[in-house]
């Protein structure tokens, strides 16, 4: 591990190295600039542009064009200073304290599960040996969030968005988990880096294709992406949880947001896609980001070609379908792993 | 079990100009309530204080999407009270105007019913086809949305030449299109889930509530104005009208769908038929003292136009019934349905608050 050795700080000469310390050092970088938050956002600002202007195709409209000279690739940062100096309204009814702090945990826990994704073997700020099991136990945090929203904003659809939230986590965690637990029999490991290893023959998802399957769709419910955009759904429940948001807040939750989904389709490359392998002539991490670019387009285009399910097909589909079909991948996984492994 | 009462709308996304009380228990509706009148404008008394030409662009603001059914609902009861008859070529021209009324209504629904479902992309290609015919109408008129074409005694303009092709030219275009929605948006099965089945209106309930047009027609009640009581030389072209008997949100749809490629052959029949001759006749300022009562079957369904004349060159009383007004019973369907089914519902009635405050 990379972490920094705290020395006795007798006198200002020594905390000044100390901090000297901290700068130079390895983690330090890891956290602010690769693969840590610097690159966070650069990469979640051209998610949203590329989400905007492939939609935009899709839709037969020409999307972002002038921030930035090149086809408006700065829209984001510029829609992102044009929040920041609007009026924050907060609710008169709300709860202040929780209502402004969710949007600043909502960002902090998004970008926290970014720490043990491998840009490449080295490029990981935390080499978590249950890194997979840290990620689902922070993703589990993301609708008590935004219960906790739409439960502080005071106001009725609001809350009514939070509830689905919960009701969507119910059906979809438990085929998530099962789905990636496929993974983890066939690479033995909980650990990102030594599942991305395991895949050097095959990539997972030529194994399991039913589990990167079952993946993607309760991944798409677990980002609340159309066609399970149910907690946001604007024409029933005006923005869900969202609601109330103005200004700053909502620029911060519209930002976890899309951490969320480049984290969802970086944790899909981890698991199903072979990582970071690629031909070697370019650098690892380069083939990680665009495997993460190509996944996070399947789901851009399932936002342009499908409208919103109901909520009680949703539960449905949850629990009679995707359920039973992850206990089958897992039946599946332990047959591929007896057969690798040459029992048969 | 408590309930949560909330209203939807005036300022809701998606509906405008609109109020609807509900109570929800649980995700289910018990009560809903339709509050209308928000975009009340009181044209029936406006029309009062002015001449009976100067009420043509106001009344059909009433309905933005389908002007031309508007005006000529309007036009022929002045014609009735004048006693004029229209020439055949305006009559011809007059069924034109109405129909690609009825496909940019019918498309303008497609895109907000796209937007209710969640569906972006069927928003944004509706939008942009009901463009191309904006493109045509304003050919035709020289205006893109309220054109006030049809006045009373036939049609302002004669049309331009070199229309018939280019017409022609566009329906070849959106008839290709069609086809493309209907694998898209209305094969599509998600589609299809959210609307089979929902807000299911029977061929009874639907007479005793007196709701018109696709939506009863979608009941399997064979009413179109068109047919039962030819206006305008309709009977003089060959067309059916689509019929299902499901009663439900998706035959609703289906209906509009059918009707968008029906109007289509519609208006390439007119264009083969139309006769030469005027478009226009002269009506008198004044027109006699007396009442006139006319219909003609609009995009959302039956709308009438009823005038009392005192001799003068104002309308002595106007009143209008428009479709939008006469589906609102059909908001008990809300009742009993969850709440992810109210944006499905309240568009399949393809509800136009305008249209119904008047």
């Amino acid at each position: 591990m990379n972490a920094v050795n705290i020395p006795q700080i007798v006198n200002l000469q020594q905390l000044i190295m100390f901090i000297f310390g901290v700068l130079k050092s390895e983690l330090f970088f890891k956290i602010i600039i690769f693969p840590g938050i610097f690159t966070i956002l650069i990469t979640v600002s051209e998610l949203i542009w590329l989400e905007r202007k492939y939609l935009a195709k899709m839709q037969l409209r020409v999307g972002p064009q002038y921030a930035g000279r090149i086809a408006g690739i700065l829209q984001p940062v510029a829609d992102f200073i044009k929040l920041l100096f609007k009026e924050t309204i907060i609710p008169e009814k709300a709860d202040k304290i929780f209502f402004q702090i969710v949007p600043i945990i909502l960002v902090t826990v998004a970008a926290t599960t970014l720490t043990v994704i491998p840009l490449s073997e080295t490029d990981v700020i935390s080499n978590l040996g249950v890194g997979l099991l840290f990620t689902f136990a922070i993703l589990a945090m993301f609708p008590i969030l935004a219960l906790l929203a739409g439960w502080a904003s005071n106001s009725k659809y609001p809350f009514i968005g939070g509830i689905r939230a919960l009701f969507q986590q119910i059906s979809y965690e438990v085929p998530l988990w099962f789905s990636a637990l496929g993974v983890v029999i066939l690479a033995g490991s909980l650990n990102f880096v030594d599942i991305v290893r395991a895949q050097e023959t095959f990539w997972f998802i030529l194994l399991l294709p039913l589990g990167a399957l079952i993946f993607l769709v309760a991944m798409t419910a677990e980002l609340e992406r159309i066609p399970f955009d149910l907690p946001e759904a604007e024409t029933e429940i005006v923005s869900g949880w969202i609601a109330e948001y103005s200004g700053m807040n909502y620029a911060l939750i519209m930002l976890s947001l899309y951490i969320k989904l480049y984290f969802a389709s970086a944790m899909f490359t981890a698991l199903f896609l072979g990582g970071w392998l690629g031909p070697s002539i370019l650098p690892p991490a380069f083939w990680f980001l665009t495997k993460t670019f190509i996944v996070a387009l399947v789901l851009m285009t399932i936002r342009g070609v499908l409208p919103r399910v109901r909520l009680a097909d949703l539960i449905k589909i949850g629990w009679e379908r995707l359920l039973i079909l992850s206990l089958v991948n897992i039946i599946l996984a332990i047959v591929v792993k007896l057969v690798l492994l040459g029992v048969y | 079990m408590s309930s949560i009462k909330f209203s939807v709308g005036p300022q809701h996304s998606g509906i405008g100009h609109f109020r609807m009380k509900i109570t929800l228990q649980g995700d289910t509706i018990i009560e809903a309530e339709p509050d209308p009148g928000f975009v009340h404008r009181g044209a029936e008394k406006i029309s009062e204080t002015r001449e009976y030409l100067q009420n043509v662009p106001m009344i059909e603001r009433q309905c933005l999407a389908d002007v031309s059914s508007v005006t000529l609902a309007y036009a022929m009861a002045i014609e009735e009270l004048a006693d004029v008859e229209v020439p055949p070529r305006a009559q011809f021209i007059r069924i034109i105007m109405c129909e690609l009324s009825r496909i940019m209504s019918h498309l303008y629904w497609l895109s907000i019913m796209g937007i209710f479902l969640g569906h972006s992309t069927m928003f944004m290609w509706s939008f942009g086809n009901r463009d191309i015919f904006i493109d045509l109408a304003e050919r035709i008129t020289g205006s893109r949305v309220s054109y006030t074409y049809i006045i009373p005694g036939g049609v302002r303009y004669d049309l331009p030449d070199g229309i018939k092709d280019r017409t022609m030219e566009t329906l070849d275009y959106f008839q290709g299109r069609l086809k493309e929605h209907d694998a898209i948006f209305l094969s599509n099965p998600i589609f299809k889930r959210r609307t089979k089945g929902v807000g299911v209106l029977n061929r009874a309930d639907a007479i005793r509530m007196g709701v018109t047009g696709p939506t009863l027609r979608a009941s399997g009640v064979r009413g179109d104005i068109r047919k039962d009581e030819p206006y305008s030389s309709y009977d003089k072209l060959d067309f059916e009208i689509p019929i299902f008997t499901e009663g439900d949100s998706y035959a609703r749809a289906l209906v509009r769908f059918k009707e968008m490629e029906i109007s289509s052959s519609i208006i390439r029949k007119a264009f083969e038929n139309l006769p030469e001759g005027d478009f226009k006749v002269k009506v008198r300022k004044k027109v006699p003292e007396g009442e006139a009562f006319s219909r003609v079957e609009a995009a959302r369904g039956e709308l009438a136009c009823y005038i009392i004349s005192d001799g003068s060159a104002k309308p002595y009383r106007l009143k209008m019934s428009t479709p939008s007004f006469r589906n609102l019973p059909g908001f008990s369907l809300l009742k009993d349905s969850m709440l992810g089914d109210m944006p499905t519902i309240y568009m399949s009635l393809d509800y136009w608050p305008p249209d119904a405050d008047r």
